[in-house]
C-alpha cells in the first residue's frame, strides 16, 4: 500500500505530552519576539527554558528507556523529520530564517542599538546575562544560551540513546561539559573579572576562531596584562603544539567529537540528521575542493589581516611585517618540505594538490610583501578579504549553511565541507596519527549500517569490506559506525603508525596461500 | 578473452566477477533475476526498520560497474544448455558463454504444510519478499499479528523487522530451546530469554500444523500441531531454512543432489561450468563444514577462489579456520573456530562456559579433553579480534593460554566494561573444582 512512505509508528501519549511542553517553553520564546511585553522576565526565561529541557527529557526518556538497550534507528528514514519529508524542510528553513535573522537583523531579535535597550526576545535574556557578567545580553548571548541548553537536553537524548555504549556516553559528557563550561560561562565570569580581556572561548582556536588574531582583540589582550597575554599565548600554542600533539595520539576526535563547540551541537541536536549526508563519490571530491579552498582562503586572509596590523603600528609588535611574512614563509615550507620527504609515497598524486596549495600561500606572501601598503594588500582592503571570510565563511558557510541545513544535508555540513580547523586536523590525522577505524579480520557483511550513519559522509563500508582500516582526514572519531555494525567489525584504536593502512584483496577467513599471493602483490 | 556469465549478483556472484576483473581483461556479464544491481542482502532486514533505504545497501555505486567493464542484466535463466554453452531467459533470449557460473544462493524451504502457498505466507530472503513483506505487514492495523516458523537466523530477524512496526510476533520453534542445533545450551537460553524480554511470543518445541485461509485465500491462522491451537494471524513468515535455488538446472546434465555438485576446486560436472556460494554442494564437507554452506563469507570465499581458477591459476577451494557472525535482536554473537552443540558435538570436545549476571553477555570456548588444544569459541555480546583467534587456532594454543590472553583479542569499544578477569577466575575455579 505505502511502499515508498510506510506509516511511521503513532506517537505514544506520554510523548505528546512531552512535546506540549517543549513547544509551550518555545511559545514562550516566540511571544517575546512578538514584543509582547512579559511582566516578570527573569521567571518567563527560567520557565521557557525549563519547560525546553523538561520537554526533551520526558521525550527521551519516553523514546528509550521504555526499550531495552541497544541500537535505535527505527524508521529514521521514514519519519518526515529525518528524511527530508515536509517537516524536514519546514525546520531547515525556520533554522536558516533564525541565523540569517541572528547574524544580519539582530535588531529584529530586539537588540538595543546606539545604547537603546533591548526589547522582545533578547530583552528576555537580560536577567540571565546581567545575573553571569553584569552587563545586559546581546544576540550573541541569547544564541549561546540557546545553544548551550540544546546541547545539554538533547546531549541527555543521545546518552539515553546510546546507555550500552560508554564511549558514546563519555563523548557526549565531554562535549556537554566544554560548552557549558569553556564556551558559555567562563568567559562571561571572565567579563566579570576583567572586562577589557574580550569575549574567549579558549577551545575555540584558529582558524575555526577566524578572528583569533584581529588587531582588536591581539590590542586587548595585550594591554590586558598577564591573564590576557596568557590567553594569547595560549592560543598561539593550541594550534600550533597542543592540537598537533593530541591528533597525532588520539586522532582529530578529540577536538572534533570531544570538544568542539560545533561538533558538540552536530553530535546531540545534530544527531537524528546524521545519515542525511551524502556518502557518493562525487560529494567526497567536493568535500575535499571546498575544504581545502576554506583553509587557503583563512590562512591568506588571517595573514593579510596580522600583516596590515604590523604595518602601521609597529612599534607594538615584536614582529615587524617582513620578519612576519619570511617566518610564515619559512614555517609552511618547513611543513612542506617534511611532508613530501617521508610521506610523499602516501599521498599518491594529492601531493600535486598540496603542491598548488603551497604554491598558492607562498605567492601571496611575495604578492603581498610587494603590493602591500599599511592597510592594502594587492591594492585590495585587507579588512575587506576579513569582512569577506567573516561574511561568506563565518557567517553563510558555518551559521546558516552549516546548522540551518542540519534536516537536509546532514548535520556536519560545515565540518565536512568547511571547517578549515577540522581541514587542519585532518591533515594531521591521515598523515601523522596514531588513530585508525581497525576492521576485524574478514567479519564485514557489506550491510552499510557504518557508511548510513556517517555523519561525514565516508562510505565506510567500502573499506571495511575490504578488510582494510579507515584512515580518512574527514572522519571525527564518533564511533557511531562502530556501535550500529550489526557484526562488530569495527573499532576506533589508537596504535602504532606502521601497518595502519592495509589494503586487502583477499580477506581473513579464506586460503592462507590465496591471501599471501593476492595480498602481498602491491607492497 | 573469455567470455563468462555468471548468474546471480549476490555476494559470491559479484566477487568473483571483480576479482576476475582483477586478474583479467575477460569478458563478464552477471545476469539476476532479482534486482538490477549488487545489494547486501544481509542488509534487508534494515530497510522495513527504517533504518536504511534499499540504495544504501548496495556495497558499490551505481557506475563502479561500467568502470569495471561489468555488464549487468536483468533476467531469469530458465534453462542452460550445456552442449551449445547457451543459456535460454524466461523471455526465450539466448545468451552464450565460454565458462559459466552458478551463484543462484537459496530459496526458503517449505516442508509441504498445508496453505504453505496462500496469501500472506512468505520467506523473508530476496528482496521480492521485502517488498512483500511491506505490503503484507505494513503496520499494525493491517497485520494484527504475525507467526514465525522455524527458529533460525532468518526466523529471528524477521521477529525484529515485525516488531520495530509493534506487530504482535508469535515465534514458533520445533527444537526445545531456539536454535540449539547450533548453540551450546547455555547460550541458546540466554537468546530465549531475550527474545522474550522484546516481546516476542516465543513457543518452544512447537510445530506448525498447517495454515488456514480466509474467505479469499489469505491466511488467517495457523494451527499449532501440537495443541491443535488456532492462532489467528495475518501473515506467516516460513523461515525454516534455505534450500539451495537451483530448480531450472534440472535437465541441464550438470550433476544436483541438494545443490549444485562441486568438486574442491568449485567445478561442476561439466566442461567449465562452476558453482559457488550457497547453491553449491561439496561432494563430502571440507573439514568439519557442511557441505552446502549458505553463508555470505563462504560465499565471498569461493568467489575469491574461483577467480583464480578462471583465470588460469586452477585453485582449490581450501577455506581457513570457520568463523561467523550474526545479531540476535541487541546481542552480537560472533565465533571462531568449532564450537558444537550438545547434540552435535563429539566426546573429545568440551565446553568451558561464561555467563555475565545481566544475561546478555556469554561466552562458550571448547577445548579437547585429550589434548587441552582449544578448538573454537562462541562469544555474545563481547566484541572479538577474528585476527587473534585465527592466529591462535593456527598456531594450535591451549585453552589455558587462551583463556590466559584473552584480553589480546578483546574488540569491544573503548571504555567498554571489560569481562576478562571474571572470565580467567570462573575458569580457574572450574579447573579446581572439576
Amino acid at each position: 500500500m505505502s511502499l515508498a512512505s510506510p506509516n511511521a509508528q503513532d506517537i505514544s501519549t506520554k510523548k505528546k505530552i512531552a512535546l506540549g511542553i517543549g513547544f509551550t517553553g518555545l511559545f514562550i520564546l516566540v511571544i517575546a519576539l512578538a514584543n509582547v511585553s512579559l511582566p516578570n522576565q527573569g521567571l518567563f526565561l527560567t520557565l521557557s527554558l525549563g519547560l525546553i529541557t523538561a520537554g526533551t527529557v520526558l521525550y527521551s526518556r519516553d523514546a528509550y528507556l521504555t526499550k531495552l538497550e541497544g541500537i535505535k534507528n527505527d524508521e529514521a528514514w521514514f519519519k518526515s523529520i529525518s528524511s527530508r519529508g515536509v517537516w524536514g524542510w519546514v525546520l531547515g528553513v525556520v533554522l536558516t530564517l533564525f541565523y540569517i535573522v541572528l547574524y544580519f537583523f539582530a535588531e529584529l531579535l530586539g537588540l538595543g542599538v546606539d545604547g537603546a535597550p533591548n526589547t522582545g526576545l533578547i530583552a528576555l535574556f537580560d536577567p540571565l546575562s546581567q545575573l553571569l557578567s553584569g552587563r545586559n545580553a546581546s544576540q550573541w548571548f541569547v544564541y549561546g544560551t540557546l545553544y548551550t541548553v540544546a546541547i545539554l537536553a538533547f546531549g541527555y537524548k543521545f546518552m539515553l540513546k546510546y546507555r550500552h555504549n560508554r564511549y558514546q556516553q563519555l563523548r557526549t559528557a565531554s562535549v556537554m561539559f566544554f560548552q557549558m563550561a569553556f564556551a558559555f560561562l567562563i568567559p562571561e565570569f571572565m567579563y566579570r573579572l576583567n572586562a577589557d580581556v574580550p569575549y574567549n572561548d579558549i577551545k575555540n582556536m584558529w582558524p575555526l576562531n577566524y578572528y583569533a588574531f584581529d588587531q582588536w582583540r591581539v590590542d586587548q589582550f595585550i594591554n590586558s596584562g598577564t591573564i590576557g597575554f596568557t590567553f594569547l599565548i595560549f592560543g598561539i600554542l593550541s594550534i600550533f603544539v597542543i592540537s598537533p600533539f593530541l591528533t597525532y595520539k588520539y586522532g582529530k576526535r578529540w577536538y572534533c567529537s570531544w570538544v568542539c563547540g560545533c561538533g558538540g551541537l552536530a553530535e546531540t541536536a545534530g544527531d537524528p540528521f546524521r545519515h542525511l549526508s551524502s556518502k557518493k563519490m562525487s560529494a567526497w571530491k567536493l568535500e575535499r575542493w571546498l575544504i581545502h579552498t576554506v583553509l587557503v582562503f583563512s590562512v591568506v586572509m588571517t595573514i593579510a589581516v596580522i600583516y596590515t596590523y604590523l604595518g602601521y603600528d609597529a612599534d607594538k609588535y615584536w614582529f615587524n611585517k617582513d620578519t612576519f611574512l619570511l617566518f610564515i614563509g619559512g614555517f609552511l615550507t618547513v611543513v612542506f618540505a617534511v611532508i613530501m620527504i617521508f610521506k610523499r609515497h602516501e599521498l599518491g598524486k594529492d601531493a600535486r594538490y598540496g603542491a598548488i596549495g603551497y604554491a598558492v600561500v607562498i605567492a601571496t606572501l611575495i604578492a603581498m610583501h610587494y603590493t602591500g601598503t599599511t592597510d592594502k594588500i594587492f591594492y585590495l582592503q585587507a579588512s575587506g578579504m576579513r569582512s569577506a571570510y567573516g561574511f561568506y565563511i563565518g557567517s553563510i558557510f558555518s551559521g546558516v549553511i552549516g546548522t540551518g541545513f542540519y534536516p537536509i544535508l546532514g548535520n556536519r555540513a560545515w565540518c565536512r565541507f568547511g571547517c578549515p580547523m577540522a581541514a587542519v586536523l585532518g591533515f594531521q590525522q591521515r598523515m601523522f596519527s596514531k588513530f585508525r577505524i581497525t576492521t576485524n579480520g574478514g567479519q564485514c557483511i557489506s550491510c552499510g549500517n557504518c557508511s548510513n550513519s556517517c555523519e561525514m559522509g565516508i562510505d565506510v563500508r567500502a573499506y571495511a569490506q575490504k578488510g582494510e582500516n579507515i584512515v580518512r582526514s574527514s572522519c571525527v572519531g564518533c564511533g557511531v559506525c562502530s556501535a550500529v555494525c550489526p557484526r562488530g567489525v569495527l573499532k576506533l584504536e589508537n596504535d602504532a603508525l606502521d601497518g595502519r593502512i592495509n589494503p586487502t584483496d583477499v580477506l581473513l577467513g579464506n586460503d592462507v596461500d590465496l591471501m599471501a599471493l593476492m595480498n602481498n602483490k602491491k607492497s | 578473452m573469455k567470455n563468462i556469465v555468471i548468474i546471480g549478483n549476490g555476494i559470491a556472484g559479484v566477487t568473483a566477477a571483480r576479482h576476475i576483473r582483477k586478474l583479467s581483461d575477460h569478458k563478464i556479464t552477471i545476469i539476476s533475476a532479482e534486482t538490477d544491481h549488487f545489494f547486501s542482502r544481509t542488509a534487508l532486514m534494515y530497510i522495513y526498520m527504517g533504518h536504511m533505504k534499499y540504495e544504501h545497501t548496495k556495497p558499490y555505486e551505481d557506475y563502479f560497474w561500467k568502470k569495471n567493464r561489468i555488464d549487468l542484466k536483468r533476467a531469469f535463466v530458465k534453462q542452460v544448455l550445456t552442449d551449445d554453452k547457451v543459456l535460454v531467459t524466461q523471455e526465450g533470449e539466448k545468451i552464450a558463454y565460454d565458462s559459466l557460473i552458478l551463484a543462484t544462493g537459496s530459496k526458503p524451504n517449505k516442508f509441504g504444510w498445508p496453505g504453505q502457498d496462500l496469501e500472506g505466507v512468505q520467506g523473508m530472503y530476496s528482496k521480492q519478499d521485502l517488498d512483500m513483506l511491506e505490503a503484507n505487514a505494513p503496520n499494525k492495523e493491517t497485520c494484527n499479528r504475525a507467526v514465525i516458523v522455524g527458529g533460525g537466523l532468518i526466523g529471528i530477524e524477521m521477529a525484529e523487522m515485525l516488531r520495530s512496526r509493534n506487530i504482535p510476533v508469535t515465534f514458533l520453534v520445533r527444537e526445545n530451546s531456539f536454535w540449539n542445533g547450533v548453540l551450546p545450551a547455555g547460550e541458546s537460553e540466554m537468546i530465549n530469554d531475550h527474545i522474550k524480554d522484546h516481546h516476542i511470543d516465543l513457543r518452544l518445541g512447537t510445530n506448525l500444523k498447517e495454515i488456514l485461509p480466509d474467505e479469499n485465500g489469505r491466511a488467517r491462522a495457523v494451527v499449532i500441531a501440537e495443541t491443535g491451537e488456532e492462532l489467528p494471524c495475518n501473515v506467516v513468515g516460513l523461515t525454516a531454512g534455505v534450500t539451495p535455488n537451483i530448480d531450472f538446472l534440472k535437465d541441464s546434465g550438470i550433476e544436483l543432489g541438494r545443490g549444485i555438485k562441486v568438486n574442491r576446486f568449485l567445478e561442476t560436472n561439466v566442461k567449465d561450468v562452476y558453482a559457488i556460494g550457497d547453491c553449491a554442494e561439496q561432494h563430502e564437507g571440507i573439514g568439519l563444514r557442511r557441505p552446502i554452506e549458505a553463508v555470505w563469507y563462504t560465499g565471498r570465499m569461493m568467489g575469491e577462489t574461483l577467480a583464480q581458477t578462471i583465470c588460469g591459476n586452477r585453485l582449490e577451494y581450501k577455506p581457513g579456520h570457520w568463523f561467523n557472525s550474526a545479531k540476535f535482536l541487541d546481542i552480537e554473537y560472533q565465533t571462531y573456530g568449532w564450537v558444537f552443540s550438545e547434540r552435535s558435538k563429539s566426546d573429545t570436545e568440551q565446553h568451558f562456559h561464561w555467563k555475565h549476571d545481566d544475561n546478555t553477555k556469554c561466552i562458550t570456548v571448547s577445548t579437547h579433553t585429550e589434548t587441552g588444544k582449544f578448538l573454537g569459541i562462541n562469544t555474545f555480546g563481547i566484541r572479538m579480534r577474528h585476527e587473534v583467534f585465527d592466529r591462535w587456532l593456527t598456531e594450535e594454543r591451549t585453552t589455558d593460554y587462551v583463556i590466559k590472553h584473552l584480553p589480546e583479542a578483546n574488540f569491544d569499544p573503548e571504555f567498554y566494561k571489560q569481562f576478562e578477569i571474571q572470565i580467567l577466575s570462573a575458569y580457574t575455579n572450574q579447573l579446581q573444582t572439576a
